[in-house]
């Protein structure tokens, strides 16, 4: 006996809330890999982030809609076309916003705190005009609900599993394109000294667009994740930015397998105190333990080990 | 090869290059020697393109380079080696060279380079950053050369190198302009140096060249006169 819980029903209880702490953990490396990649390489805060996701989210809520609609016979796989055009969106206005604004900050870091969070309040203000204040959420084809039963109290959903996977194959997809590609070489280049990656060839404006843009593409696919387990709305990406920043900032940023981590231990250190305690109480007890430990290490988990 | 025509270059209201012109020749070695501030680096960073120009023409072959990018002048086959090296420091060797691939769309590193520097194939998968400061100049050179150019800019290369190395470097330098049949133009305050790789030496100050001489039968004491502060 453990407090007032046998020792099955405590064992079960660990492994339930660890698996929700895994589908937490999802969530969190989709929205943190853009992140990493716009904040972490690029140096750009983008207080948007959160806009971005939701961006993908409302895509995947038309989707649904069109397909529901018009295309009822294939709305089992929706999902998927739902993911490309939540990319597509999110990539295509991330380079329209690098073109229009971030291309100007590059040399002044702070600047860009104050204008993305301009464009985030524009797009929150669009996506309350055009899809209303109130929250939408998505209709998941059969598939992808229930729950798979491991024993008589064990439970795991599906769409936590789908999201899993799909986490899964980006983030493997984000490390193909950063460390093995032509892409990946040049934005490396770039944000290490962007004047001499040009003296060598590279056509740094084109990178940083294609960078940005990227990572608000991600960002997108993360929102269309997001429809499976909440319900979007206008402002519901200023939920998840901080908790975002958090996990690139506490993992070192620019270390992938440092944001892969960090959002590992965040998320389940949160939704196992969640469980025991309560939802504030987790916020409280990992922001402390992360602020003390970044204290002791400001450069965060993981930093490439070189001379600078 | 390079020719540069009456080229002005300006900080805000203080002119700095005054209408400087300067031709080399294909497959020369031009040297140019000046103490701190008087032009020298200023010089290169505006052929690449990092500072802008207020007039005059600067021309590979008959590609003229105004207003282009840096990216455009190395596809049209100028090369830049900075001073402080500055290679890409979380880059690993290998990637640091091939960064300068870009333009030439090859996927390889070509052969040559790392026989000129075999020491960059011994630490190809180190980062650049951990290499010391005599491999960093090589591994910039091996950046620079990767693009194929036709006319390789470097600007200080012996600063902080120890003497034996610069030595090596100066045949090195030699052996590379013989095997790609490139033209060099180098910026340097170390006249042995300057002696040792160049074939024509030309001395600038406050901006403008005011000696020029073949390495043959050059006046070395009224070069290190103007090096002299």
């Amino acid at each position: 006996m453990i407090g007032d819980y046998t020792y099955t029903e405590f064992t079960s209880i660990l492994a339930m809330q660890g698996f929700s702490g895994l589908t937490l953990f999802s969530v969190f490396v989709l929205m943190a890999l853009g992140l990493a990649i716009i904040f972490g390489q690029m140096g750009v805060i983008n207080m948007a982030h959160g806009e971005f996701m939701i961006l993908g989210a409302y895509m995947t809520y038309l989707c649904s809609h069109f397909f529901s609609e018009y295309l009822p016979s294939l709305f089992s796989i929706y999902f998927f076309f739902a993911m490309i055009l939540a990319f597509a969106a999110s990539f295509l206005l991330g380079m329209l916003v690098e073109w229009g604004l971030i291309r100007f900050l590059y040399r002044r870091p702070l600047d860009t705190l104050l204008a993305t969070w301009g464009v985030s309040l524009i797009l929150q203000q669009v996506y309350r005009s055009v899809f209303g204040a109130r929250e939408v959420g998505v209709t998941l084809p059969d598939w992808l609900m229930g729950s798979i039963a491991l024993t008589d109290i064990i439970e795991i959903p599906i769409n936590g599993l789908f999201v899993m996977g799909l986490t899964f194959l980006i983030t493997i997809g984000v490390y193909l394109a950063m460390f093995r590609s032509k892409w990946g070489k040049s934005m490396r280049a770039v944000v290490q000294n962007r004047t001499m990656a040009g003296a060598v060839g590279i056509n740094t404006k084109m990178v940083d667009r294609l960078t940005f843009g990227l990572g608000c593409g991600i960002a997108g696919i993360a929102g269309s994740a997001f429809t499976m387990i909440g319900s979007t709305g206008p402002t519901a990406g200023q939920l998840y930015i901080v908790d975002t920043f958090l996990i690139v900032v506490f993992g070192g940023a620019g270390s992938l397998i440092g944001t892969i981590a960090s959002a590992f231990t965040i998320s389940q250190a949160q939704s196992t105190i969640e469980f025991f305690l309560s939802g504030s109480m987790a916020k409280v007890l990992t922001l402390l333990t992360v602020v003390g430990i970044l204290m002791l290490r400001p450069q965060g988990l993981f930093t490439l080990k070189i001379r600078r | 090869m390079l020719s540069v025509d009456k080229l002005n270059v300006a900080y805000g209201q203080s002119q700095v290059i005054n209408a400087l012109s300067l031709d080399v020749a294909p497959g020369e070695i031009v040297a140019i020697m000046g103490r701190n501030g008087m032009g020298k680096t200023t010089l290169m960073k505006s052929l690449i393109g990092i500072i802008p120009s207020q007039s005059g023409s600067v021309k590979i072959g008959n590609a003229l380079l105004e207003g282009l990018e840096s990216y455009q002048r190395v596809a049209n086959g100028l090369a830049y080696v900075p001073q402080g090296r500055m290679i890409f420091p979380a880059l690993t060797v290998r990637e640091n060279i091939e960064t300068g691939l870009t333009v030439t769309g090859q996927k390889e590193v070509p052969a040559l380079i790392y026989e000129l520097f075999p020491v960059l194939l011994e630490m190809k998968d180190r980062r650049g950053g951990n290499l010391s400061g005599g491999q960093q100049q090589q591994l910039a050179i091996a950046r620079a050369l990767a693009s194929n150019p036709k006319v390789l800019l470097l600007d200080e290369p012996t600063e902080g190198i120890q003497p034996s190395i610069i030595k090596e470097m100066a045949r090195t330098l030699r052996r590379i302009r013989d095997e790609m049949g490139l033209s060099i133009v180098v910026s340097e305050q170390v006249l042995s140096f300057a002696l040792d790789m160049a074939d024509r030496v030309l001395v600038i100050e406050k901006g403008e060249f005011v000696h020029e001489s073949p390495r043959a039968g050059i006046d070395e004491k009224k070069v290190s006169a103007f090096l002299s502060v």
